[in-house]
């Protein structure tokens, strides 16, 4: 029996000329082949990774200078003739005086520190200043007198803010193309900024205030912070964690070590993959027709936002905890009951405490994704207003209306302003500070903690 | 807060039952913890259980009633003729509900005496005028039945409040006694706290049917009123999406078609994006990376899949958008007039579901069996001829599920679709258009708008049930396809 009678004569293969050592053009062709092969993969990868870097280069560019801000040293008189015209530094009197009585003294004082230092400008009236610095400057002196009466009379040192068209002249944003179309600001102006910046009157510093404050109305961006959205979200995730974790963990136990094979759990862990794969908005379009339209809880408030995403963040939660329930094995179980101890017992001291870890790890994972979740809060109205007043209590952290940071970003992002994005890019690197801090804990955890049996 | 002062005493009275029951039982037993049937810390459960879990079940239950059952009570004083043109029910009664909550915050406040809230012959206007006046948000004029309304339903919350309150702190007694009663030293002590205990966590694993409950019930609820006020046959034919705020219904043309289309478009877009990539990047982890490459670029990979979208739509809206209108701009191409366009969601959605294809065709991937592989390079064939014509045929199925998750996730996707696709709905061919998406249309139907009776904010809920019918079609013959092909080789 040989070979040659398998093949039909005529369609022989070509016979080898050379040698085996020598690559032959079918060989070349495979072995180019392969190296395109493997090149796809490479790039397809060095695409993902330059994407990766493209969007973390695209965030902390454009909202690293949100974390600094444009202000304005100077000494401002506070004229008891404007103040306190009454003069007996009455509290009620001096709070009569709105912010409009306070705007002209602060010009004055900018306008001294022009005048001072010689700078050749053609704005010389007091009334010319009021586009270098913020809307806000004025409260902000007021509040300051309110709380201390007793400054009424003296020179004070004051850090205004700068109007957000100086600031952005400073951080770029604002060019001279673009102030020749803008109403609120002149092109001397910014020849002023330039004069003042080098007396050192006008200075970019760190701003707190972006992290720790309240919401701005739209004309006011240099005022605008995240401190108020934060504590929103705190909330949320407070409910959330009370929520999600108690019954997550108890629905998990349930389903690994209780539930007989029947009907009923066989619809709970279809609903359970089901409901990971729900798209977000989904749960939103669920939270206002049960929450707010039928129960009539608050509109826009944390408790309803965590609600929410609580029914979202289950499946995540119960998905992850079965698994760590299951990777404790069966011989813990069974010591346990052979030494007398009930299902439950075995379950609730033994069973437990040693997939904690592994729960911790789910459930901060999941909080995370909660986190970073926006849609389902646009339906329930965490979006459309200034988030300006702190929650002062917890009650009213749960049920006042309040955003939430990811809602925050959006909503400076669909304000007009181009101010705003830079805000709403630096709101982008505060939540993801959060974000990976979570997961940084819960990998700690994980690698600290974890048993592999 | 009433409520939390309900649940402290409830805890309360929880830990008493927990103390008396625990001493009873030793107690019946003289003091020797052997005759005890259960250790003595199930006697104390039991009671407390039983005096916490039945009232709270009341209190929660009581509390999503009540709202409702004084919603439709106080409903039934305003008549018709009372809800003005352009206005409906649920406007009255929420003006109702503002004025009932301003004049609670009033008397809280101290400005206005109980007696002069409940007045029902006060002059309307002093009390728009004293409400404005302390700050509460009431519109222009309240008039004579909405505060009528408003002061029978403060009557009928503080009378069930307070009937509330009574009720639970009753039950929870009762449970109490009843637990603290049976405690003896032959009660079977563990067997009933378990089985209490077993019959919470059904409770708990049950949530999760309730949720696809509560969202199967609000969208049919819903998406039925819409039906009964704009027809049905319009809402999925029309090819013109056009809602009018001004002219309740009758003038909007609300077709779905252009939004699936906008939907369609940019899912495929996305796709196009994340397949070829994620899918040569699983190719590589899974056969070629050394695990020193597979350990570093895996989990930077999977980094995009943790960043939340809200991110990705800023990035569409603010980096893809003005980056792709220097090239297909009217400086560039000209194919494009805006940043916000079905390339610039696209993009960006196919960059977010990048990690999501690849980490799952990885694993599908590695289920394939090792001896197919050996079997292939037995026979002379290259890595990439083994891949192409052994792995990947082996693996379609699973890829295919995978794909279609993916597909499934681009479809629900919301926030990359608001800030970076566009408000207009348009039917067209052209990828650098503005298009609009289920999605966003849900979001600018719903924010901002607390009325739910108008064709225009239902639709949501219509656009929603289609959205959940399709996303829950693809996931779950997606899941089908997977566990299907994992049985193969398992």
């Amino acid at each position: 029996m040989t070979n040659a009678s398998i093949i039909p004569p005529g369609s022989a293969p070509e016979p080898r000329h050379g040698s085996l050592t020598t690559a032959d053009a079918r060989t070349k062709k495979r072995n180019a082949a392969e190296k395109r092969f493997r090149m796809y993969g490479i790039a397809a990868i060095a695409v993902g990774l330059i994407f990766l870097v493209v969007l973390l280069t695209a965030i902390i560019t454009n909202g690293k200078s949100a974390f600094q801000q444009t202000f304005i040293m100077t000494e401002v008189f506070l004229d008891p003739a404007k103040l306190d015209k009454k003069g007996d530094r009455n509290i009620e009197d001096i709070k009569k005086v709105s912010t409009f009585g306070y705007t002209p003294l602060l010009q004055n004082a900018i306008l001294a520190e022009v005048t001072d230092r010689g700078i050749e400008t053609p704005l010389t009236k007091a009334k010319d200043m009021k586009a270098l610095m913020s809307a806000s400057a004025a409260a902000q002196v007021r509040d300051m007198v309110i709380d201390n009466p007793a400054l009424i009379g003296l020179t004070v040192e004051f850090r205004i803010l700068a109007s957000s068209r100086v600031d952005g002249y400073l951080k770029g944003r604002v060019s001279r193309e673009s102030v020749a179309r803008d109403k609120s600001i002149d092109a001397e102006h910014l020849d002023l900024t330039d004069a003042l910046r080098e007396a050192g009157v006008i200075a970019k510093k760190f701003n707190l205030s972006f992290i720790t404050g309240a919401d701005a109305s739209e004309s006011r961006a240099e005022q605008a912070g995240m401190g108020v959205s934060i504590l929103g979200s705190l909330f949320m995730m407070l409910v959330v964690l009370g929520l999600s974790l108690p019954i997550g963990v108890a629905a998990s136990i349930y389903l690994e070590e209780f539930a007989p094979q029947n009907r009923w759990t066989d619809l709970i862990e279809v609903n359970i993959s089901n409901l990971a794969a729900v798209p977000s908005i989904v749960f939103g379009i669920l939270g206002l027709a049960v929450f707010i339209q039928f129960a009539h809880l608050p509109q826009s408030a944390p408790l309803v936002g965590g609600l929410v995403l609580t029914l979202m963040t289950l499946p995540t939660i119960i998905i992850s905890t079965r698994a760590s329930l299951k990777s404790v094995p069966p011989s813990i179980r069974d010591a346990a009951l052979g030494i007398g101890a009930s299902k439950m017992q075995s379950v609730f001291h033994h069973v437990l405490p040693l997939a904690a870890p592994g729960i911790l790890t789910g459930t901060i994972i999941g909080l995370a994704q909660a986190l970073g979740e926006t849609a389902p809060l646009l339906l329930i109205g965490m979006v459309g207003y200034i988030a300006s007043n702190y929650p002062d209590g917890i009650a009213s952290g749960f049920l006042d209306p309040n955003s939430a940071m990811p809602a925050q970003i959006y909503e400076w992002a669909k304000r007009a302003d181009p101010a705003y994005y830079e805000r709403a890019w630096g709101g982008i690197i505060i939540l993801l500070v959060f974000l990976l801090t979570m997961n940084l804990i819960a990998i700690i955890l994980r690698r600290r903690f974890e048993r592999r049996w | 807060m009433p409520v939390l002062w309900l649940v402290i005493a409830l805890l309360a009275i929880g830990a008493v039952g927990y103390i008396l029951g625990r001493g009873r039982a030793l107690k019946s037993a003289g003091g020797d913890i052997r005759k005890l049937h259960s250790l003595p810390s199930y006697y104390g459960w039991n009671a407390a259980l039983k005096a916490l879990v039945p009232a709270l079940l009341l209190l929660v239950l009581w509390s999503l009633a009540q709202p409702f059952y004084i919603n439709n009570s106080v409903s039934g004083m305003i008549g018709d003729s009372e809800i003005s043109d352009g206005s409906n029910r649920g406007l009255v009664m929420a003006e109702v509900r503002r004025v009932a909550d301003g004049l609670d915050n009033v008397v809280a406040a101290g400005l206005m005496s109980a007696e002069n809230a409940q007045d029902g012959l006060a002059d309307v206007a002093a009390i728009t005028q004293q409400l404005k006046d302390a700050g509460q948000v009431v519109t222009s004029e309240i008039t004579q039945p909405v505060l009528a309304a408003a002061q029978r339903y403060r009557v009928m919350k503080g009378t069930g409040n307070l009937l509330m309150s009574i009720a639970v702190i009753a039950l929870a007694l009762a449970g109490m006694v009843w637990g603290v009663k049976e405690s003896h030293f032959d009660f079977w002590a563990r067997n009933v706290v378990e089985r209490g205990i077993k019959a919470l966590l059904i409770a708990a694993a049950s949530i999760a049917v309730l949720t696809t409950v509560g969202i199967v019930f609000s969208l049919i609820f819903n998406t039925w009123e819409f039906f009964r006020l704009y027809p049905a046959a319009d809402f999925y034919t029309l090819l013109e999406w056009a809602p009018s705020f001004s002219g309740r219904g009758g003038s909007s043309d609300l077709g779905i078609l252009p939004l699936l289309w906008g939907t369609f478009y940019i899912s495929v877009v996305a796709l196009v994006v994340a397949v070829p990539i994620g899918l040569f990047a699983a190719i590589y982890l899974s056969e070629y990376a050394s695990p020193a490459v597979r350990g570093f670029a895996k989990p930077l990979l999977e980094l995009l899949a943790g960043i939340p979208t809200i991110v990705y739509g800023l990035f569409a809206l603010l980096t893809v958008g003005p980056m792709l209108l220097t090239v297909f701009g009217d400086d560039g191409f000209g194919w494009m007039s805006g940043g916000r366009a079905v390339m610039t969601a696209g993009i960006t959605m196919g960059i977010m579901l990048i990690p999501f294809v690849s980490s799952l065709s990885d694993d599908i991937i590695n289920a394939v069996p090792q001896a197919m592989r050996d079997g292939s390079y037995g026979l002379g064939a290259t890595k990439s001829e083994t891949i192409k014509q052994v792995i990947l045929p082996a693996a379609l199925p699973g890829i295919v599920g995978a794909i279609l998750l993916a597909a499934s996730r681009a479809i629900g996707e919301t926030m990359i679709v608001v800030l970076g696709a566009g408000a207009a709905a348009r039917l067209s061919l052209n990828p650098f258009e503005a298009m609009t998406t289920v999605t966003a249309k849900i979001v600018s139907q719903l924010t901002g708008d607390s009325d739910f009776a108008s064709p225009e904010a239902l639709v949501a809920f219509a656009l929603g049930m289609n959205l959940f019918i399709l996303t829950l079609g693809l996931n779950v013959l997606a899941l089908y396809i997977v566990r299907k092909y994992r049985e193969q080789y398992e």
